[in-house]
């Protein structure tokens, strides 16, 4: 339930905005200034100090699938509001706002796609649809594409992005946390591979569900992960976090994470797990 | 019990018991007789009692939810159970005193009890970190629910949380991690699985114990994504406004039941559960037994997958964007 909180680096949405004036970039990580387009061509990573750029959900799609394999599943999906919430704002107002802002339906896109030849379903969070909280939409979203990879026996993909589950949904945005690890039990069942990649941030009940039930975990490197926010942690035990605490790197050091992966080699190291995990040609030893 | 800390909406409650104390001591220094005066007293306590417990404020129910009497998990274990024996340890790290776990006997059925525990006063709430496990509490309980699966006894367990802790050692040893464990692994356990929320539901803290076939919860007690505290801090940028969080979050028994998340509510004595320990544990025990009786005549293979369509059942959504537009 962190989603609100603000993220230890400022975020960018360069790639979603993408203002002709714009032609520099600031690197977050060492400020260098950077030709947006060498940017771009570096999927986002910046080529001085490799820190990583914020990017949406197409570019993430676009980074790891095979040039137009992607087919979107579930695109008409669309929050209800179960409890009528209303804050300072009507959910349903969010909602709205939402949509019109990121440009589509809530905050997961999933579908078939091929990576080095492999079909998998894949689903990819955007954290620009309030904070990428998930609430019922994406529970079922991700909880539909788990079936489809049990029964079209595809491996699973999920990017994750996100402050947690989405208040507004009140006990249903918790139930997704549940629902979406029992998809997950069958699959794991079904000996089908799930390759986690975890982004910045991922945080609240979707580190605590899907994110950290991969066969493999991946993180972006610097990405923020953890399941309590630094703040809400920083209030409780009254002292300050180191200043690696919770990041990929820290994820790593104490044995939640596989690997740090640079987003410019993590579309390669996929397609090597999944031909490790997944393809078999017949060939080799067999367990 | 004088000495019980009330709550606010309590107040009234409380001042009757007074007069009523003084009434008496009156009757017993002059040697008058007030039987009338008591009759008439008592009745008013009983009904304002009802009449308030009827109609308490979702923000009331986390305070009777959270209330210091209100019995925790280990005294349902002594008035419902039989043969406890507890178990210590996740295998790994430490034993998590925020979770307690082990055998007993349910009408004679042996059966494993887990649950979140709380400490009754600040040296046991220090031990037991109020109710907060860390990871090791979690794969404690993981630890415990294989054994039951191994030796095919059922799982009772116990939700009653503010929440997972959210500290430094909490999350370098993955609290996130042993969370989504269990939410994975109790989905894929062959044997009955019951959980019954007896305080506060605490976000996914408590739903690490809360995979299970039926959940039920006790009349006053409350289930939630997050405190209405916490809630009110983000959303209305105050914690004062904890009230309306608390109305807006439908975290209630009765909002719960209608929206399908819980299965049965077990009513309180009037008054609330710390009222009345034993009646309480004794309808407590009656629920879980009828409930664990129909579950054991399914089989394993169908339960499990009732558990599947129940939990991907929750939530609501629309099919199209189209059907946004339709009245609600």
């Amino acid at each position: 339930m962190s989603w609100f909180r603000k993220p230890k680096k400022p975020l960018t949405s360069e790639d979603r905005r993408d203002l002709p004036s714009d032609v520099f970039s600031k690197c977050e990580g060492c400020g260098e200034i950077l030709y947006r387009e060498k940017l771009s061509q570096n999927d986002h990573v910046c080529p001085k100090c490799g820190y990583h750029f914020r990017i949406g959900a197409d570019l993430y799609i676009r980074l790891l699938s095979d040039e137009g394999s992607f087919h979107e599943t579930e695109s008409e999906l669309r929050s209800a509001d179960p409890l009528e919430f209303t804050d300072l704002k009507p959910y349903r107002d969010r909602l709205r706002a939402a949509e019109t802002k990121s440009g589509r339906g809530d905050a997961v896109v999933t579908g078939r796609a091929t990576v080095e030849g492999i079909g998998v379903a894949l689903g990819v969070m955007d954290f620009s649809f309030i904070g990428g909280s998930m609430g019922s939409v994406v529970g079922e979203k991700i909880a539909r594409l788990g079936r489809l990879a049990l029964e079209e026996e595809r491996p699973l993909i999920l990017v994750s992005a996100s402050g947690g589950a989405r208040m507004m949904e009140g006990i249903y945005s918790l139930m997704q946390m549940a629902k979406t690890s029992a998809v997950l039990a069958r699959l794991h069942e079904a000996g089908l591979p799930f390759i986690s990649i975890l982004t910045h941030p991922t945080t609240g009940g979707v580190t605590a569900s899907f994110a950290m039930l991969g066969d493999v975990n991946l993180a972006e490197p610097g990405a923020l992960i953890g399941f309590a926010g630094p703040r809400v942690i920083e209030e409780t035990i009254k002292q300050e976090l180191p200043d690696d605490f919770q990041t990929a790197e820290f994820l790593l050091e104490h044995g939640m994470v596989d690997r740090v992966v640079d987003r410019r080699v993590l579309r390669d190291e996929v397609a090597v797990l999944l031909r490790h995990l997944f393809v078999h040609d017949g060939a080799g030893f067999t367990g | 019990m004088a000495t019980v800390p009330h709550l606010e909406f309590e107040r009234d409650m409380v001042e009757l018991q007074e007069q009523i104390q003084k009434l008496l001591q009156l009757a017993e220094k002059k040697g008058i007789n007030v039987s009338s005066e008591l009759a008439e007293l008592r009745g008013k306590l009983e009904s304002l009692r009802e009449e308030t417990y009827r109609n308490l404020e979702p923000i009331d129910q986390v305070q009777v939810a959270r209330h210091p009497r209100r019995p925790y998990s280990l005294d349902y274990v002594e008035r419902v159970f039989t043969d406890w024996m507890e178990l210590h340890g996740d295998r790994a790290f430490r034993d998590d005193a925020a979770i307690v776990g082990g055998w007993a006997r349910l009408r004679g059925q042996p059966v494993m009890v887990i649950g979140h525990q709380k400490g009754r006063d600040m040296k046991e709430n220090i031990h037991r970190n109020f109710g907060m496990p860390h990871p090791e509490g979690y794969r404690k309980a993981l630890r415990l629910m294989r054994m039951a699966e191994k030796f095919r006894r059922p799982v009772v367990t116990f939700i009653d949380t503010p929440g997972a802790y959210p500290g430094l050692g909490a999350e370098k040893r993955g609290q996130a991690e042993a969370i989504a464990m269990n939410l994975r692994e109790m989905a894929r356990l062959r044997v009955p699985l019951v959980s019954v929320v007896i305080g506060e539901g605490g976000s996914g803290g408590a739903l690490a114990l809360g995979v299970t076939d039926r959940i039920l919860m006790l009349e006053h007690s409350v289930y939630s994504v997050i405190s209405p505290e916490g809630c009110a801090a983000i959303l209305w940028r105050s914690a004062e406004h904890r009230g309306k969080a608390a109305k807006a979050l439908k975290l209630t028994t009765s909002d719960l039941h209608r929206l399908g998340v819980c299965d049965e509510v077990i009513p309180e004595p009037a008054g609330g559960a710390h009222a009345d320990w034993d009646r309480t544990a004794a309808s407590l025990g009656d629920t879980l037994a009828r409930h664990l009786g129909e579950l054991s005549e399914l089989s394993a293979d169908d339960r499990r997958k009732a558990r599947w369509a129940k939990y991907e059942a929750m939530g609501a959504w629309l099919e199209s964007p189209l059907a946004s537009g339709s009245p609600s």
